[in-house]
């Protein structure tokens, strides 16, 4: 029977908390290297599926108990490529948002925001619970508000 | 017949080829991304008569028989739902050909836009086609990747924020559904659906109810099944209109297809899901509601689209073959009206030159034909009597309103949330189309494909919007026949004994 590689499980581990812990941050930075660590622990994972290591899977080769599994290294082939390839297109969007922003912050929906403060007749039932509940008094009614004046004050809360 | 299967995933793949190597050609690119479309959906509507007749048809790729190599496997459900799909994608091809010449004149070609979507028509056959986990986690792939680039193309900052949130959630579903993919291979040692659907049925109780709640988390974030759904109205809305319409139509219905697949395949059940039933009514309600919140028209829209997410998660939480043959023919119904309402939406916007519902009014006295095209995909949603929705949601009703009272609380609230959705409609409809008419706000960034305050409409907008309309129409015209089409799927979905046949040979 088969039996869990500590080391490789402890590895797989390390991997996702890691990954997870990055991705959680602001920074689209830090996302994408979380995506990276925890594409690789995925990859890691799914190479782990296949059990133990054997010889290669050659028929004549070795006998048939001998074989390593190749199905989990050829899926796991595809989901680096996967993988790879949507880092990269991260790495363009961080870069384009650089561009455009002048950082790569993730930042929050503005509409959200705004919906979430409003109080007037046209809302009467309360917002769907999304937001944490920032409802403090608003000195300009959401009307009059321009949508530069939200997206800013969006912004220095973020920040 | 069976190597027809193949023809859906490959012929737009093809296209997709063809439309980069022709990029210097705007009129090529549009022919083939029109003629491949069309194939695709005369190819489905032949598997949807097909499969009806002769039940699940399979094609074993490369020759290798199906639990060791890759079969693509048609049936009831995946044929309808890939041939209203196909129409859908068409209908929004020819609305968004269109939209490119009334701004920008018919000679400008667009070097991502028909290969990413051609691309994504792909990824959406293949996921409603594959009869393996892993192909499914490529079909997705292949559909997300073409998404991103489509939501976040010639972008302003506002859209790449949206596309950042879009893209990063997406991307962890993604590496969550590999994950579950690894742990389904490691303790089964197959990732062929039929197979999975006898060897998980021997693991240990815990061990299933681990694996069917990774899937439900995957598939309920790509979905926007309600605690996983906060990604959907911040990103959908920053899309041009057509990428929001097609985006709306066919995303989170794959998604919902495979939940449904993945569900009743391999981990089936023999009573009501309680957790499902509860994601269900959470769905309805706080979609229904945060619609009513919105002043934005596209995100009120979306919204409504999470808020209906819900009625078919209702289907699928009854497991019964009523339940799900109901959740069938809602998705049915579903892909094509959300479709248009968005389609619809961006005839407003291009008309009014804003998306916030209080700086519209009196479209209705400037322009009626566009308060038609509304007024019927709304009432549809909302599920008004002679419309598909109505269809649907009762099949819906009669499949879940059992004699309990809990059954009965949560058919109320099926019913409260279809009230709902009409009065967020009728809000809309008083919003903009009531009212002294005002003047379109002016375009204040004619490059941003979002909002194009200028009515440049032309006579195909509104025909592939009519058009969708039309199909609509024709899922109530045809409601009898449809439904039992649908009827006869659910107790497939279920029975599970012709898919596993099909797709293994030998017999259940």
């Amino acid at each position: 029977m088969t039996t869990v590689n500590l080391v490789m499980a402890g590895t797989v581990g390390v991997l996702y908390g890691t990954g997870f812990t990055l991705l959680l941050s602001r920074s689209l930075m830090r996302v994408l290297i979380g995506v990276v660590v925890l594409g690789h622990g995925t990859n890691l994972l799914l190479q782990l599926a296949g059990g133990p290591p054997g010889r290669a899977p050659i028929l004549g080769a070795v006998s048939p108990e001998e074989f390593t599994d190749p199905l989990p290294q050829a899926l796991a082939l595809t989901a680096i490529v996967i993988t790879f390839a949507l880092t990269t297109f991260l790495l363009a969007l961080g870069y384009r948002s650089y561009v455009l922003v002048g950082h790569d912050e993730v930042q929050d929906d503005v509409e959200d925001r705004r919906i979430a403060r409003q109080k007037t007749p046209s809302a009467p039932l309360e917002d769907d619970g999304e937001d944490d509940g920032e409802d403090e008094a608003d000195p300009l009614a959401p009307a009059e508000r321009t949508d530069d004046q939200v997206e800013a004050e969006a912004r220095r809360e973020g920040l | 017949m069976s190597n027809l299967l193949t023809l859906p995933v490959l012929l737009p793949m093809l296209g997709a080829a063809l439309s980069i190597v022709g990029s210097r050609s705007a009129t090529l690119q549009r022919v083939v991304g029109i003629v491949v479309l069309a194939a695709v959906a005369a190819l489905a509507g032949a598997l949807l008569v097909a499969t009806d007749q002769q039940g699940p048809i399979v094609a074993e790729l490369g020759g290798w028989p199906a639990p060791v190599g890759i079969a693509l496997v048609a049936d009831r459900l995946s044929a309808l739902l890939l041939l209203v799909s196909t129409l859908v994608t068409l209908a929004v091809l020819v609305y968004a050909i269109d939209q490119r010449i009334a701004d920008y004149g018919s000679a400008t070609a667009s070097t991502t836009f028909h290969p990413m979507y051609l691309m994504l028509c792909a990824g959406v056959s293949l996921a409603y086609l594959t009869g393996d986990l892993f192909t499914l986690f490529v079909a997705f792939e292949l559909m997300l990747t073409a998404s991103y680039v489509l939501i976040t193309r010639r972008t302003g900052a506002n859209r790449i924020r949206a596309g950042m949130t879009y893209v990063t959630v997406s991307l962890l579903s993604s590496l969550l559904f590999l994950t579950a993919v690894a742990m389904v291979y490691a303790a089964t040692g197959t990732v062929n659906l039929a197979d999975l659907a006898g060897r998980v049925g021997e693991l240990p109780p815990g061990l299933q109810t681990v694996l069917a709640m990774m899937l439900l988390v995957v598939f309920g974030i790509k979905a926007a099944i309600v605690p996983l759904h906060f990604w959907l109205p911040d990103s959908y809305p920053n899309a041009p209109g057509p990428v929001a319409a097609l985006f709306a139509g066919l995303l989170t219905k794959v998604s919902f297809y495979a939940l449904l697949r993945t569900q009743t395949l391999i981990f089936p059940r023999e009573e009501p899901w309680t957790l499902m039933l509860v994601l269900a009514v959470a769905t309805m309600l706080v979609g229904v509601l945060g619609a009513l919140a919105q002043n934005d028209l596209n995100r009120l829209l979306s919204f409504l689209l999470v808020s209906h997410i819900g009625f078919l998660l209702y289907g699928l939480a009854v497991f019964d073959a009523a339940g799900v043959s109901g959740a069938a023919l809602y998705a049915a119904h579903h892909i094509t009206v959300l479709a248009t309402l968005f389609l619809v939406s961006g005839l407003i916007t291009r008309r009014t030159g804003t998306v916030a519902l209080d700086r519209m009014g009196g479209l209705l006295r400037t322009s009626p034909g566009l308060a038609i095209l509304f007024a019927i995909p709304a009432l549809t949603l909302a599920g008004v009597p002679p419309t598909a929705g109505f269809v649907a949601k009762l099949a819906l009703l009669q499949a879940g309103a059992g004699s309990g009272p809990a059954e009965q609380a949560v058919a109320g609230v099926v019913v409260v949330a279809s009230l709902l959705t009409l009065y967020a409609l009728v809000r809309v409809w008083v919003r903009v189309f009531w009212g002294e008419p005002q003047p379109p706000v002016p375009d204040s960034d004619p490059t941003d494909e979002v909002l194009v305050g200028t009515a440049r409409t032309s006579v195909p907008m509104y025909a592939a919007t009519a058009g969708l309309i039309a199909v609509s129409l024709a899922i109530a015209a045809f409601a009898g026949p449809l439904a039992g089409m649908t009827e006869r799927a659910g107790v497939d979905l279920l029975d599970r004994g012709p898919y596993r046949a099909a797709v293994l040979g030998d017999g259940p």
